[in-house]
């Protein structure tokens, strides 16, 4: 277990002509009310996905369910440097990037259970899920998709000029999908308000990096753009912030888009149903114990003098009764009614 | 003997063109490959060369004359040895083959309307100008930028090439780079920018240079734009247009002569239409833009140049799912959309020399279709032959003959006849080009047929 925050993992950065780089981001000036809040948030993420996993288990959640323990840093680091005006876009792994967002837990798990007070009236499913309040939209099923939605919110953010920009997530996979690369030519050729935020976990689905990506350096990814790259450790919320605090500014400051690839891992597999064949048990308890970020947080917090034993156990009661409250919401909430089947197909004029 | 200069064909669809200027005058000694005249389309301008080499002995067609047919003599060149005497002999014409820009011989539309469409539009009374469908495209987007901020226009060659059918022509000096978006070529990723701006609320026209290039972006159009107002439970939509040419133009080949409207059509999440006329395609873009769903506006290429009364009012829209009576009759319904309302025209006129009277139904919209105009029409006629330029399986046809199954049986008096594009990939060979089409004769076949005569 780290016990304190570690620099990231650097790498060569042989494409400086793009401005592409391998950051080290290392926080300073720690208030104890913000290590607190992200421990907070990242609880409450894994708890959620926890609760979501046994919901499934049970079968009152069913068809796809991508949980996000273990890469809880990521969103919680980065939606930390968001404003108000800015939009949130990812593809199917979205749970921990619509509670990072601020979205009710209720509606979030209601929808996974398909209940009409989930945030889509129980007819999206875990995938698909917005909030036009929160500013997140979406939650997308096809892998490569949200990335040039992404840039048209950012399109959108530059049109109005209301100042906002655009965090754009997405996987080592989808890292692949041609549609990506149209998006960075589009975001980098009109310098648009976006961060594309690669959240590398080693896998997509079940293919290692390495054996899907001729190069895993996905940080440079838009060096044929001219688009600058940072290479982050995704697993240590306080790098993720302060890299997301320096990118953030450049990005509002008209700059043009940004490559972010945040080094992760996911603990539970794929999907639900994922046979775990393409890595060893030992690689994932490695990881857990040696990088988990809500671990690394508490032992800062604790070792560092920050807070105490009893303010975390505060919280982590308070976790668990948002999430227990969710689940019973979630399973006492009743299905759409069956007149929701011909409803929200098209506005009517 | 001298050698005609003829008014060459720049693109496969040009009928007629502008004589821009010339390059060269009377005496002027000309090269092979010297550029002699420049000729502009409603697409573009372009510069006509030399083939033989000679001096220009007489310019036929001066510069600054318009609409010169194709074909049309434009000068005369004396070859080496001739004097201007030869001028009096008849010139030699260049044997088709010989000139690489010779017209097509594909089924283009004759250039001046055959058949004359009575009104724009039954309820509306208010002026009207004579406008092409392009130029009433083109009014339509430039009112609705007016009206709405939010409204802007996206695609390949939008802006400063005016269009690669010059449907935009003028939008960038009126509204400046902000709103007029030249994209890189790129469809599957400005589709999906223009349908996340529309996530934010703004209101995109998503140009496709033809529907053909509309597949690679076919999964922002269906999985993001037409659904996530399902998904969302209601709370966010895609307010977008993507609008283009569909269908076959002229000697394209296959993988630019196919008619997606029943592809789109097929989609819960999108309204799709397909305008006729210049009205049609006025009142329609209008309603589309200002519709707040995704809708597909399938144009086509060889209606763009086809002069219409379009109504001016800039409130004239037409609602979606409203079919249009283009010509009434007792004895058969012929129902089309986009060009083929044309070809049922035609086909029309030539059955009523035989005692026909047909009943001709533009349906303008696909999605939703005006099943009702369809039956009330059946329900006087009692048959009914469906006519459109897509493939056979799973059609705007094959939708059509089920509908009135459902809704009409007990008053057919014929099985539904469907008149549809060969089940084939459109072939470039004018013949074989010519045979997959429907033509106004087939149409007139097949309504004779489901009179029994």
């Amino acid at each position: 277990m780290a016990t304190e925050t570690k620099p990231a993992e650097t790498k060569s950065a042989a494409g400086e002509e793009a401005g592409t780089q391998a950051k080290t981001a290392t926080a300073q000036a720690i208030e104890p009310l913000e290590l607190l809040g992200y421990y907070e948030q990242m609880l409450l993420i894994r708890r959620f996905e926890e609760k979501a996993g046994q919901l499934y288990g049970m079968g009152l959640i069913q068809g796809f369910c991508h949980l996000y323990i273990g890469q809880e840093a990521v969103v919680v680091g980065l939606q930390a440097t968001a404003k108000e005006q800015d939009t949130v876009i990812t593809t199917y792994r979205d749970h921990g990037h619509m509670l990072a967002c601020g979205m009710d837990a209720k509606g979030v798990m209601a929808e996974l259970t398909g209940r009409r007070g989930g945030y889509s009236k129980g007819k999206g499913g875990s995938m698909h899920m917005f909030s036009r309040e929160k500013r997140f939209y979406g939650g997308h099923g096809i892998v490569g998709a949200s990335v040039p939605l992404g840039a048209g919110l950012a399109f959108a953010h530059r049109y109005t000029g209301d100042g906002g920009i655009n965090y754009c997530y997405y996987g080592d996979g989808a890292a692949n999908q041609g549609q990506v690369y149209e998006a960075y030519n589009m975001a980098a050729l009109w310098k648009l308000p976006i961060i594309f935020i690669i959240e590398n976990n080693r896998y997509a689905m079940g293919t290692a990096i390495e054996r899907a990506s001729a190069k895993t350096d996905f940080y440079r990814r838009g060096d044929a753009f001219g688009i600058p790259g940072m290479i982050v450790d995704g697993m240590n919320v306080l790098d993720v912030k302060a890299a997301g605090e320096e990118v953030a500014a450049k990005v509002r400051a008209g700059e043009g888009p940004y490559v972010m690839e945040l080094q992760t891992y996911r603990y539970r597999g794929h999907s639900m149903s994922d046979p775990a064949k393409y890595r060893t048990k030992e690689e994932v308890s490695e990881v857990r114990k040696t990088s988990d970020p809500i671990e690394r947080l508490r032992a800062l917090i604790l070792d560092g003098g920050y807070s105490d034993e009893g303010a975390l156990k505060e919280i982590d009661r308070k976790v668990k009764a948002i999430v227990n409250e969710s689940a019973e919401f979630a399973q006492t909430d009743p299905e759409p009614d069956p007149s929701e089947l011909y409803t929200d197909i098209l506005i009517e004029a | 003997m001298p050698v005609e200069v003829l008014m060459p064909a720049l693109s496969p669809t040009m009928t007629e063109g502008k004589l821009a200027k010339w390059l060269k005058n009377e005496g002027d000694t000309v090269k092979s490959g010297e550029v002699l005249a420049e000729i502009e389309t409603d697409k573009a301008t372009m510069e006509v060369e030399a083939v033989d080499e000679g001096v220009v002995g007489r310019i036929l067609i001066a510069a600054g004359s318009e609409h010169v047919a194709v074909n049309t003599p434009i000068a005369v060149l004396l070859l080496e040895g001739e004097g201007a005497e030869a001028l009096a002999a008849p010139a030699a014409r260049p044997a088709p083959e010989a000139a690489p820009q010779a017209a097509p011989a594909a089924p283009v539309p004759a250039a001046a309307p055959a058949v004359a469409v009575a009104v724009a539009e039954p309820e509306y009374t208010g002026p009207t100008t004579t406008q092409t469908v392009r130029e009433a495209l083109r009014d339509a987007m430039a009112e609705e930028m007016r009206r709405d901020p939010s409204v802007f226009l996206m695609g390949e060659e939008v802006a400063q090439y005016q269009g690669a059918y010059k449907v935009s022509q003028g939008l960038l000096d009126e509204f400046g780079p902000k709103r007029v978006v030249d994209t890189p070529i790129t469809e599957m990723g400005f589709a999906g920018l223009g349908v996340g701006a529309a996530f934010a609320g703004l209101r995109p026209i998503v140009e496709f240079m033809t529907f053909n290039f509309a597949m690679q972006a076919i999964d922002h159009i269906i999985n993001s734009a037409a659904k996530t107002l399902y998904m969302a439970g209601g709370q966010l939509g895609a307010p977008i247009v993507f609008r283009g040419a569909n269908g076959a133009a002229a000697r394209v080949g296959a993988q630019h002569s196919q008619c997606y409207a029943s592809w789109y059509a097929h989609c819960p999440g999108l309204k799709v239409v397909a305008p006729y006329s210049g009205a049609d395609a006025k009142g329609l873009l209008k309603s589309a833009i200002r519709d707040p769903n995704p809708v597909i506006v399938l144009e086509n290429e060889l209606m763009y140049g086809q002069s219409f009364e379009v109504p001016s009012d800039p409130e004239y829209l037409i609602p979606f799912g409203k079919a249009k009576i283009e010509r009434v009759g007792q004895h058969v319904t012929i129902v089309a959309f986009s060009r083929m309302v044309r070809l049922a025209l035609e086909a029309a006129e030539t059955l009523a020399g035989e005692g026909i009277e047909a009943e001709v139904i533009n349906l303008r919209s696909l999605r939703p279709l005006d099943t009702a105009t369809l039956v009330t029409s059946v329900m006087k006629t009692n048959r009914i032959v469906s006519v459109e330029e897509g493939w056979p399986i799973c059609g705007i046809g094959s939708e059509i003959a089920a509908l009135m199954m459902e809704q009409a049986f007990d008053y057919l008096d014929a099985p539904v006849h469907r008149v549809t594009g060969a089940d084939v990939p459109l072939p470039y060979a004018a013949n074989l080009e010519r045979l997959a089409l429907p033509q106004a004769e087939t149409i007139v076949a097949a309504a004779k047929s489901v009179c029994y005569r």
